[in-house]
């Protein structure tokens, strides 16, 4: 029998979903410019993913050595393999050194240089000169640098006096009939009350969907809830096909360990001892970006030269670099190898294998983080009232590869400009339309449903299915073959969710229905992600098909769309990518082929 | 010795919890959970669960994880990262409060008992309510403090050696596992912050960026706050990050002393 749900609505300027990096990053800006602002999260914020970065933050400092922004902008540019809009990659670059000295303000604490300025680190893709020397560029709290990003941007929207509303788990999006998002139902896990928040914005900073597949870096929360709400709204995704593999998630157990460990000189070898990924880029080597080093890697096990008892991984070293150097600069990444790998870092190799790790794709945003769709041939039409930021936005400046250390700084990037654009649009304490007759009755409803599903499939049976048809058909390499019973398949799998099964009846922490919640998201995306990649017959960036080696720009240098409707079918279009730069300070970076 | 009992709606004993068999598996260990739904009447009750150690992954975690996947999905714990750095999954296992992803569930034919954080208001199973200790979290003020303006265009100079004193401390997870593993915390956790607040307090004391360091101390320097430490050292035995907050408390009360010099 279905229970009423008690219904509380708050009223605030701006709503802030996801308290990560680029969430907070977003509530402190806003708050600051004096709007009511609130912050839900379905985690205690210091819980959020961003926590779990390692390597650091990009900015050309030049502390380290000489460098310039626009070096970094070529190599964003490239490492997006011209799938990146030019013009947000030029805004990320240019503010990336005051992002960076804002975070030292508020207390960040960096690693430091024998001057006492911010210690940095070679990355992977990041050079001088337009890709002739190695770059210093990425700014390191140890191998800690989200870690120290999150609790100090936590620290100050504490100082800010945020309101925080936390575990709560957000349904829906509340959406007008002409098209505005007003705001955000959400479900009050302690106690399982509803909450509709009323905002001149909502602000999505919901993260990535790692969590779509088998073997992934990303937390068990990372399930892209933003992402799918956004596609319930009927609205469409950008880029989906483009799922970033890092190249050393710890053999078997998938925990990150961080690009910073060849950054700081560990390198990779195969079953020979060979370190291969000289023959694969002569110039970067181990330090080229992250497709290009995991395809190397997958190449290598697949002809047979891989390591272990099956040959199914890779050795990763970092013995030569001493005990000083890993106690000062990756002590967490030693930790986290002995524990999950059993190696003393000092002494052995540790065994890692690509894994999935960040979606370069989400929901399309201009460069103020308003979220924008296509209607009626129009393809940067803003939807009013509803912006992204973070991984789970598509901004996009990744394009179809993201370098190391640049998803940090999109984070507190484009976390300041969409609280900057809330600061330019909306008045504080404005008053709001009265919400629509019945809104959110939708998404309690199927709340309701899914609290009280009563089929014959755990939803762990269901998600474990998803994931091993993600893991297997749209991998590092794809083919249309694969892709295509990858999407057959996964039709199946979306389908078998209406005879889902939620044993967990109760309204007090139910988690076994916020799983199962959460798994509805992830479906929905990850039928867009196998769809998208299926569409594209091309290889750019993430995206290697076997059957279509070569990129295509005349056909292809462009954005995909992608709606997916409650049926799991799929409508796909496409934007232009921008080629334009946002100044005339740069020239834009002409496509060329990409090698490191 | 004070002799202390469990307030009657704690106590597991009474009711007899289930036990989940696991059929053909060649290498078992039996894992003990406290179990409480807020939605009866009933007291805590301890389920037993065999877990086939060759069908599940190496730490407790990955346990608890199989049975909530495969045997009892009402089963309710927090968690996340699953390698020890966000704190989620924080609880008492085997008697040590620590973190479920990164404490190995091994071959031992013991059972393994897993419970609550101690001494917290339990909200279901698993969870309990931490909204007190982020509260103390919150009233020593972790933010930087400054009253002179940062350099416009740069970062604040910090040397190594400076850098070195915050490094530490200021990696704590705020997992919990100290402060709800001291006794003194459990006694009077109203008033006493506990280690964990307390090392955040200390972390900005002696980052050499911060100008509030009178404040900060003055904010202490009470009978509770910080004095009800008596140097036990279970938050520094129970950090499953190896840091040491017990080392951070009494370097506290000798700034105190000493800046009284």
């Amino acid at each position: 029998m279905t229970t009423a749900y008690p219904i509380t609505d708050h009223i605030f300027d701006v709503v802030v979903v996801g308290a990560g990096g680029a969430g907070l990053r977003a509530t402190v800006g806003c708050a600051q410019a004096g709007l009511r602002t609130a912050c839900i999260s379905k985690v205690f914020p210091t819980r959020s993913h961003t926590v779990a970065a390692q390597g650091g933050i990009a900015a050309s400092l030049g502390n380290m050595s000489t460098d310039d922004w626009r070096f970094h902008m070529y190599d964003t540019v490239k490492g997006s393999d011209w799938l990146g809009d030019q013009d947000a990659i030029e805004y990320l670059v240019r503010n990336a050194p005051a992002a960076v000295y804002e975070l030292e303000h508020w207390g960040v604490p960096f690693s430091r240089t024998e001057e006492g300025k911010i210690y940095q680190r070679p990355f992977g893709g990041m050079t001088t000169d337009f890709g002739k020397g190695i770059a210093q560029r990425t700014c390191a709290a140890a191998d800690r640098t989200g870690h120290a990003i999150l609790h100090t941007l936590y620290g100050q929207a504490l100082r800010n006096k945020t309101e925080f509303f936390i575990e709560y788990f957000a349904i829906d999006l509340i959406m007008s009939e002409d098209g505005r998002c007003m705001g955000v139902v959400c479900l009050k896990m302690d106690d399982g009350t509803i909450h509709r928040f009323q905002a001149a914005q909502t602000i999505l900073a919901t993260g990535g969907y790692g969590r779509a597949y088998f073997s992934a870096t990303s937390a068990h929360t990372c399930t892209g809830d933003g992402n799918a709400m956004v596609l319930r709204a009927g609205l469409p995704l950008q880029d989906m096909e483009f799922v970033q593999f890092h190249p050393t998630g710890i053999y078997g157990a998938g925990c990150l360990i961080t690009e910073g460990s060849r950054g700081e000189g560990g390198y990779l070898t195969n079953a020979r001892g060979e370190r291969f990924m000289e023959r694969y880029a002569p110039i970067a080597k181990d330090l080229a970006s992250r497709d290009v080093v995991s395809r190397s890697m997958t190449i290598e096990i697949r002809e047979g030269r891989g390591v272990g008892r099956d040959a199914d991984h890779i050795h990763l070293h970092l013995e030569h670099l001493g005990p000083a150097v890993i106690h000062e600069r990756l002590p967490g990444i030693a930790e986290t190898a002995r524990i999950f790998a059993g190696v003393d870092v000092t002494r052995e190799p540790i065994p890692v294998l690509p894994t999935v790790h960040y979606n370069m794709g989400g929901i399309p945003t201009n460069v103020n983080g308003e979220v924008v769709t296509m209607r009626h041939g129009q393809h940067d039409v803003v939807v009013p009232g509803l912006m992204a930021v973070g991984e789970a936005a598509c901004v996009s400046v990744h394009g179809a590869n993201r370098l190391g250390s640049n998803s940090l700084l999109d984070l507190v990037v484009f976390g300041r400009a969409a609280a900057q654009h809330c600061a330019n649009s909306v008045k504080p304490n404005s008053p709001h339309k009265p919400l629509p007759k019945g809104a959110g009755d939708e998404a309690v409803a199927r709340l309701d449903r899914i609290r009280h599903a009563n089929g014959s499939r755990r939803s762990a049976e269901i998600r474990l299915e998803m994931q091993k048809i993600m893991q297997s058909d749209a991998a590092v390499f794809r083919t249309g073959q694969s892709l295509k019973e990858g999407c057959e398949r996964l039709e199946k799998t979306f389908q078998s969710f209406s005879d889902v099964n939620v044993s967990d009846r109760g309204l007090i922490w139910n988690t076994d229905l916020v799983e199962t919640l959460e798994l509805d998201n992830l479906l929905l995306q990850a039928v867009a992600t196998v769809h998208s990649a299926h569409n594209r017959t091309e290889s750019r960036g993430a995206h290697a098909r076997e059957d279509f080696p070569e990129r295509n720009d005349q056909q292809w240098m462009k954005h995909s769309l992608c709606w997916v409707d409650g049926q799991g079918q799929v409508t796909l279009d496409y934007r232009p990518v921008h080629l334009n730069t946002l100044t005339s300070d740069v020239e834009p970076v002409p496509p060329k082929a990409r090698t490191y | 010795m004070a002799e202390f009992t469990l307030p009657e709606n704690s106590r597991y004993q009474d009711v007899a919890g289930q036990h989940f068999k696991a059929v053909g598996a060649k290498r078992v260990r039996t894992v003990v959970i406290y179990r409480f739904d807020p939605h009866s009447d009933q007291k805590p009750r301890l389920d037993r669960y065999d877990i086939d150690l060759d069908q599940c992954g190496p730490m407790v975690l990955d346990a608890l994880l199989k049975i909530k996947n495969e045997i009892d999905p009402t089963l309710t714990f927090r968690r996340s990262c699953r390698e020890g750095i966000c704190g989620s999954c924080a609880m008492n296992i085997d008697g040590v409060n620590t973190l479920a992803c990164t404490r190995e569930l091994n071959d031992s034919t013991k059972d393994l008992g897993i419970f609550p954080l101690p001494h917290m208001p339990v909200v279901k199973d698993l969870v309990t309510d931490l909204t007190q200790f982020y509260a103390q979290y919150a009233a020593i003020k972790p933010w930087l403090q400054t009253v002179s303006p940062p350099p416009s265009d740069r970062e604040r100079l910090q040397s190594k050696e400076d850098q070195e004193k915050v490094d530490r401390p200021s990696a704590c997870i705020l997992c919990a596992c100290c402060s709800t593993s001291c006794p003194s915390y459990w006694w009077n956790s109203d008033r006493y912050l506990g280690p964990a607040a307390l090392m955040a307090a200390y972390r900005w004391v002696v980052d050499s960026r911060d100008e509030a360091t009178g404040e900060r101390l003055d904010q202490l320097d009470d009978a509770f706050r910080l004095y009800r430490c008596h140097t036990i050292m279970n938050c520094t035995e129970a950090c499953p990050k190896d840091l040491n907050p017990a080392k951070a408390i009494a370097e506290l009360k000798k700034m105190m002393v000493e800046r009284q010099c």
